[in-house]
């Protein structure tokens, strides 16, 4: 038996504008509301709208479909900001009971790495937000871009979670395969692994005509998955939601591929769908020893993206050595500014690695380069200072 | 070959870049003939054992010089007996293009290879007395060193010439041959982008200078002409200093401007924050990007803007107008809009800030500019010559 296990990571950051230097203590709006606007209400209408129907008329048809979502806090903010009828489109899954909701870091923050209470905190957010929003109680933890080690699960299991996911890394896994559970080093929490190679066929590999096995068709990918029966108990597919229609147009035939999946799945007779917390259910196969932080970005499969070059490093320290001033200033709106520079993507916008190559990084960028990105941050975290001074 | 301009008798991009592009020509196998005009004696023969022994150097006589107008010729000529030289820089022109007629009908060559307008003239009639397929390489049109403002038709009307006569036209980038074909219109088939490149030696890694004991230096280095946008540095050098006190900024270069630049700095309260150093060349200029922080070219149109590669070489930040022909091929600096000067400044108190954006942009840019060479460029040369030649055989 084979469980195929779904889950969409859905986020969108508070872009920062280009914040000058001659803005520092007399402009204190740092974020962009026109593009974080114009990105929302884009996304909306390409992706989360469209992949939402097609997923509610997937899951009336299909009694044995289910999927599940993770949300950002600052997702799910700007749905209720710029596009309401996506969050009521999104309930609406959610009221079939086959759809499962994960935890993350409410600000999709790196908190994890740079402080514990930090961390704890946004995760708590978003548990509340979750619970009032969705009305379900996360059992299962994903951490920003599936960033984990030992550490993170021995905390995801104290915070009460039964699951946590990661990136089924070759270099973690070695010859073991991330079709079946596992069991964190000095944890009982069970560990789901991502299989990137699958995930990514569709994430990534989609439209791509240079690709052998394009084009990828939903009975294809059904037999690719069905040949892990025998070998494994679960299929584990993580990607983000944008893959449909915002990543991979609606052009190269993506939602076409995700309409027929659930029924070529279903057909073979050892193929089920499962949530998350149903595959957590599994015994452990193994024990994985994991200090050094995995996540599921580039082909390093490390935090280098967001904290690869000197510039990340100093900008992420700084923002963090301020974390007891702002909560002490006791300024909510202080407190809220700080916490929405945390989201990862302001550090992404940072990187230097692929530059040069224009690529995934410079998609996602909406600066010029990863060193306008840096002075505006550092501009800003001037501001802040001043603004705790005043305070 | 034509070209004028040639190392060490070089004040701007173009004599860098003929001396780039055929010492990889030559290296790559190319043999050639360069034609030079020289009124001076220093277009040295020294210089010659440095570039590979089959470029044959050929010297005419005569005052010619880039980027200079009509009038700065004049004055540059005065003194010099007139039977020597023309009286004007067209009459010079033209003489140059009468003598290169002449080594044309003698020497041995399949391509002409010609660099702006001022060797146009050589070109057409070397053509012409050969039968040789004619390349001109523009480096710049009249409308960048004009701010877009054509001042001269005679200059204008050569361009027009040599790009229509031309069976290859090569640009330093696809922002001048937009240029081209927007004021020109030639055949876009024979329009060709050859990015310019940087000379692949290594600088030493000195930073021993004085001056960094006690200020931030804000580089500029260029013609102080309209084209360069050293206005646009200097207004952009006086909200600098509210923030950056002991920030000094640094104009290397000459050039029309320069009066009326120093009268500025003073009117703007910055002259002595502001230092010129007149013209530079060789280690000199290295040496001025060493000691630089961050080095800003704000041109107001810049065909290519070898110096910003230059400058990454030498480990220095860059800030860049994006009317550049450079922002083409490097992405490891900061680009702006020339005419925003709130921006500029803006960038220029980040780098001078934060020290690991200037760290980053130093490693990036130094990384950047090693694989922009010269040898890239002749390869793309080289397959333009081949396919004019195989055209040639074939009709």
């Amino acid at each position: 038996m084979v469980e195929v296990c779904l889950y969409f990571q859905v986020h969108q950051p508070y872009r920062i504008r280009n914040y000058s230097v001659f803005e520092i203590g007399s402009s204190h709006d740092y974020f962009d509301h026109p593009k974080n606007g114009e990105v929302m209400r884009k996304v909306a209408a390409k992706c989360y709208l469209p992949a939402n129907q097609l997923l509610l008329e997937l899951l009336e048809t299909h009694p044995g479909f289910k999927v599940s979502f993770s949300f950002s806090g600052t997702a799910l903010e700007q749905f209720q900001q710029y596009a309401p009828e996506v969050l009521d489109s999104f309930k609406k899954l959610a009221g079939t009971g086959r759809v499962e909701i994960l935890d993350e870091t409410y600000y999709h923050s790196l908190a994890f790495l740079y402080s514990k209470e930090e961390f704890r905190e946004q995760v708590t957010m978003h548990r509340d937000r979750i619970k009032k929003l969705f009305r379900q109680a996360p059992k299962i933890f994903r951490n920003t871009e599936l960033i984990y080690n030992n550490e993170l699960a021995s905390y995801a299991e104290k915070m009460g979670y039964k699951g946590v996911l990661a990136e089924g890394a070759d270099h973690v896994l070695g010859w073991r395969s991330p079709n079946f559970v596992y069991r964190p080093k000095n944890s009982q929490i069970k560990l789901l692994l991502k299989n990137y190679r699958l995930s990514d066929d569709i994430a990534f590999r989609f439209s791509e005509r240079s690709w052998k096995e394009w084009p990828l068709t939903s009975g294809k990918f059904s037999n690719w998955v069905s040949a892990v029966n025998g070998n494994g108990n679960c299929v584990n597919l993580f990607m983000d939601y944008e893959t449909f229609g915002e990543h991979q147009w609606q052009e190269t035939g993506i939602f076409d591929f995700l309409r027929h999946m659930p029924a070529e799945l279903l057909r073979h007779p050892h193929n089920r769908f499962s949530t998350p917390s149903e595959v957590a259910r599994h015994n452990a196969m193994d024990e994985l020893d994991i200090h050094n932080p995995i996540s599921w970005a580039d082909v390093e499969r490390d935090t280098s993206a967001w904290l690869g070059n000197s510039m990340q490093k100093a900008a992420i320290q700084q923002l963090y050595d301020l974390e007891q001033p702002v909560k002490e200033a006791e300024d909510d709106k202080l407190l809220e500014d700080w916490r929405k520079l945390q989201t990862s993507d302001n550090f992404y916008y940072m990187c230097t690695k692929w530059f040069s190559d224009g690529d995934v990084h410079k998609y996602f960028n909406p600066y010029d380069s990863p060193y306008e990105a840096y002075m505006s941050f550092m501009n800003i975290i001037n501001d802040l200072k001043i603004r705790m001074r005043a305070g | 070959m034509f070209g004028w301009e040639f190392p060490p008798n070089s004040s701007g991009g173009l004599g860098t870049a003929c001396y780039g592009l055929t010492k990889a020509l030559s290296s790559q196998g190319a043999q050639i003939t360069l034609v030079l005009p020289t009124a001076t004696e220093e277009t040295d023969a020294s210089f010659l054992k440095v570039i590979n022994a089959n470029l044959k150097v050929i010297k005419i006589r005569s005052a010619i010089k880039p980027y200079l107008t009509p009038e700065q010729y004049a004055h540059s000529t005065r003194g010099l007996h007139q039977s020597l030289y023309g009286s004007s820089l067209f009459e010079e022109a033209h003489r140059y293009a009468l003598a290169a007629e002449e080594i044309a009908s003698q020497e041995e060559f399949d391509i002409i290879h010609c660099h702006d307008w001022m060797t146009f003239e050589a070109g057409i009639r070397a053509k012409r007395v050969s039968g040789r397929p004619l390349v001109v390489h523009v480096h710049a049109t009249e409308y960048d060193r004009t701010g877009g403002h054509p001042a001269n038709q005679y200059v204008q009307e050569m361009e027009r010439r040599g790009i229509l006569e031309a069976d290859a036209v090569i640009t330093v980038s696809s922002y001048t041959r937009q240029k081209v074909m927007e004021h020109y219109a030639p055949e876009p088939s024979k329009v060709h982008v050859v990015h310019n490149a940087v000379e692949q030696t290594t600088v030493p890694a000195e930073l021993d200078f004085g001056i960094r004991k006690h200020h931030k230096i804000v580089l500029f280095l260029g013609r102080l002409t309209l084209q360069k946008g050293p206005d646009y540095f200097l207004y952009a050098a006086k909200k600098v200093i509210e923030y950056e006190p002991d920030a000094r900024f640094v104009m290397a270069g000459t050039g029309d401007m320069m009066g009326l630049l120093m009268n500025k700095a003073a009117e703007l309260g910055l002259a002595d924050k502001v230092l010129f150093t007149g013209f530079m060349k060789g280690e000199s200029v290295d040496r001025l990007y060493r000691m630089a922080d961050v080095y800003v070219m704000p041109s107001v149109s810049e065909p290519f803007g070898i110096t910003a590669l230059e400058a990454q070489k030498n480990r220095t930040p860059v800030i860049v107008s994006k009317n550049s022909g450079v922002t083409e091929v490097m992405k490891h600096c900061l680009k702006v809009d020339f005419w925003d000067t709130n921006q500029l400044a803006s960038k220029i108190i980040g780098v001078l800030r934060y020290k690991e954006l200037s760290k980053c942009m130093s490693d990036e840019g130094e990384r950047e500019a090693a694989g922009i060479s010269w040898d890239k460029a002749a390869r793309k040369c080289l397959r333009i010559y081949s396919s004019l030649l195989a055209r040639a055989r074939v009709s």
